[in-house]
């Protein structure tokens, strides 16, 4: 049986992996993590319907377990190509053809200084709040919330020119979570752009205003200080109205973005890829060859190209299978 | 402020340890002339280095550049001079007392490295003008680098610490970065520009606290265009009212800044405030004194506050030396370097006078 190497074991690794299994193929996980699920497992509900991410996650990992799928975990790949990949203990794993699923790495927020991250604890990332709402929710009841929108996007000054995609979603989506949790809290996002290119993205933004009273700025925070009365003080200006503001929040929340993972450029070089110019893997065309990559016998699939909600990964890890399997049919 | 350790670490930058070329701030010459003073003798007398006092260079021109009367290619040519003067006369490092030439240094030895025949431009006018040659420094540094390069080194020389000798607490300190200090280029300051420990550190060395308040980074309002356009001047003051309004409720003992224009405004302006607002801030409502980083060293080292120069402050600092038990000549204050009266400033509120008019203190 042929056997496919599949480099990461978040969601698009293993929906790549199922796919190969059912086509009649080997496929082979490597996962960094000690467990299977990447970025997914730290979340808690996803846009725009409030599925829960451990029930996604959930029917993913059991149907891995169920096919009896070879999984490797706690490994990380030094290099590899279309037949081999060599993990950091020096041992290899032989393979046909491979998939790099290797998704993405989210933008530390300590490296935008003005925010505060880190320094005061008034101010938490998106994925916090993922984190405190599959804990029971916040440590206090908030009187006002602030939601920032590209952190580590579309931000030339940290290197990241590119739009991370489902950021801006993801705010409108806590901040919809948290006003239910905490009705009394005003909240307010503070915005470039909307971006709400997925199906029933617009709606919901449409139904954070008109039913959640979330309230909108289209403006940038530039700073954030703590208060004397243990709050923390963020200056932004509303270019709508073209005024400076300053207000006291509870609680300031980074929408951070998606960069590239720190290593794209090692394992690159060492399977022949390609990086697009914001440090993600290239595929060979934006159009018919989306998972293939520059190298034969090696496909991509999910965040490893591009931020993409989990939805697009899903399909993508099919993609790439189904791409993979067509490659060793000639092989 | 403990967190902010990974971010100082991040920002260091080399500051030479000997052999200093001085450039002058003309501000600081008119106002602070005591601070400039107090920096060469400790440098000379504590610390035992080599400074240049050169009193052959000039103005950077930078209230000229920054007003847009003096053009790009005139004020790369006279910092040219300067860098050719201090090659001249034997030195590399260049150290400046001034805030805004600090930034205009920096400014123009990146816009060479960027564009080169901008440098290459700047060599060929200062020949011709002057016949000199364009050395680059090897370090550029602002004095407060320098003084916070040797704090430790004061500290073991101090007299006394930035301690209230009644209650023994941490005197609670503002320190006020000038703008043009990291704003432009945050690598050229310790700490960088979003939390600077160049005065922080001294802070700490020297036994006080440093007050975190919201306006923490805000300008002071000294801003060119905001003092020098008349008109402007309520944008100045109102920056300033702002960081005093918002760093009262921390009842600071003192402000500490290391830009002349910050030292000046956030001094000069509380005189203002409290005639134009009716406003006033620190104990008693006589004012929040405000040192510049050299006499912030000087107490500690036990200079003289008038030997300092800081009779020239609108608000009065002897609250101040009375809470760090500084021992001081009141009738002193006024006499000048030869033994006579100087003149004394009319009184207001902020300077110890009586005042028949009711302010509101803020708190």
């Amino acid at each position: 049986m042929k056997r496919v190497i599949i480099i990461g074991g978040g969601i698009a690794g293993m929906r790549s992996a199922l796919r190969l299994a059912e086509a009649g193929l080997h496929p082979v996980l490597i996962e960094r993590d000690a467990e299977l699920g990447g970025k997914l497992r730290n979340w808690h509900a996803l846009f725009p319907d409030f599925t829960q991410a451990a029930g996604v996650l959930d029917e993913l990992r059991t149907a891995v377990a169920r096919r009896g799928i070879e999984v490797h975990t706690g490994c990380t790949v030094r290099r590899f190509d279309a037949r081999s990949a060599e993990l950091a203990d020096g041992s290899r794993l032989e393979g046909d053809a491979a998939i790099l699923a290797s998704g993405f790495t989210l933008f530390d927020a300590r490296i935008k200084e003005e925010y505060g991250y880190g320094l005061y604890e008034q101010v938490c990332t998106s994925a916090d709040i993922e984190r405190m709402l599959n804990e029971g929710g916040l440590p206090a009841a908030p009187r006002r919330i602030a939601f920032l929108h590209c952190v580590g996007s579309r931000d030339e000054k940290v290197c990241q020119k590119h739009c991370s995609r489902v950021c801006c979603i993801t705010g409108v989506k806590q901040a919809m979570e948290l006003k239910k949790r905490y009705p009394e809290a005003e909240i307010f996002n503070f915005y470039m752009d909307i971006r709400m290119f997925g199906p029933g993205y617009e709606e919901l933004y449409r139904e954070a205003q008109l039913h959640s009273n979330i309230h909108f700025i289209r403006g940038r925070i530039s700073e954030a200080a703590p208060t004397f009365d243990g709050r923390l003080q963020i200056k932004a200006e509303d270019t709508l109205t073209g005024r400076p503001l300053r207000m006291s929040v509870d609680l300031l929340v980074l929408l951070v973005g998606m960069r590239a993972n720190a290593d794209n450029a090692a394992l690159a070089a060492s399977a022949g890829l390609e990086l697009a110019p914001s440090g993600f893997f290239a595929p060979r065309d934006p159009f018919l060859g989306n998972v293939r990559s520059a190298a034969e016998g090696i496909f991509l699939a999910g965040t490893a190209t591009a931020p993409k909600t989990i939805g697009e990964t899903l399909n993508e890890a099919i993609a790439a299978a189904d791409a993979a399997a067509e490659y060793l049919k000639t092989r | 402020m403990a967190g902010r350790g990974a971010s100082w670490q991040e920002y260091q930058k080399q500051i030479a340890d000997d052999r200093y070329y001085y450039a002058r701030s003309c501000i600081r010459q008119n106002f602070f002339p005591g601070s400039e003073r107090a920096f060469l003798r400790m440098l000379r007398e504590e610390l035992g280095r080599d400074i240049c006092d050169d009193p052959l260079h000039t103005s950077c021109t930078g209230i000229g550049y920054h007003s847009d009367i003096v053009p790009l290619e005139t004020i790369m040519t006279v910092v040219a001079r300067q860098f050719a003067l201090m090659a001249e006369a034997g030195y590399e490092h260049f150290v400046t007392s001034c805030i805004t030439s600090f930034g205009i240094y920096n400014e123009i030895l990146n816009t060479w490295d960027e564009f080169p025949e901008t440098e290459e431009r700047t060599r060929r006018y200062l020949k011709e003008a002057t016949g000199r040659e364009l050395v680059r420094p090897k370090s550029i540094a602002h004095t407060s680098d320098v003084v916070f390069h040797f704090r430790d080194r004061i500290a073991e020389r101090a007299k006394r610490r930035l301690v209230n000798v009644v209650t023994g607490e941490p005197l609670r300190v503002v320190e006020h970065i000038g703008c043009h200090y990291a704003k432009i280029f945050p690598k050229s300051g310790i700490g960088g520009a979003e939390f600077p420990y160049v005065l922080a550190g001294m802070i700490e060395s020297w036994g006080g606290s440093c007050v975190d308040y919201p306006e923490r980074r805000h300008c002071c309002g000294f801003g060119f265009r905001n003092y020098l356009v008349q008109a402007n001047r309520g944008y100045s003051i109102a920056n300033s009212h702002k960081k005093l309004e918002s760093m009262a409720p921390y009842k600071p003992d003192f402000i500490v800044a290391n830009c002349p224009g910050c030292s000046m405004f956030l001094d000069k302006w509380q005189y203002a405030i409290a005639e134009i607002e009716g406003t006033t801030y620190g104990a008693d409502g006589r004012g929040i004194p405000v040192l510049t980083y050299e006499e912030m060293a000087g107490l500690v080292l036990g200079y003289d506050p008038w030997e300092l120069g800081m009779q020239f402050h609108q608000v009065d600092v002897e609250p101040l030396l009375e809470k760090m038990g500084v021992d001081y000549d009141p009738a002193a204050k006024y006499l000048g370097r030869d033994g006579k009266y100087i003149g004394k400033p009319d009184a207001a509120v902020v300077n110890g006078g009586p005042d028949n008019r009711v302010y509101r203190i803020r708190e």
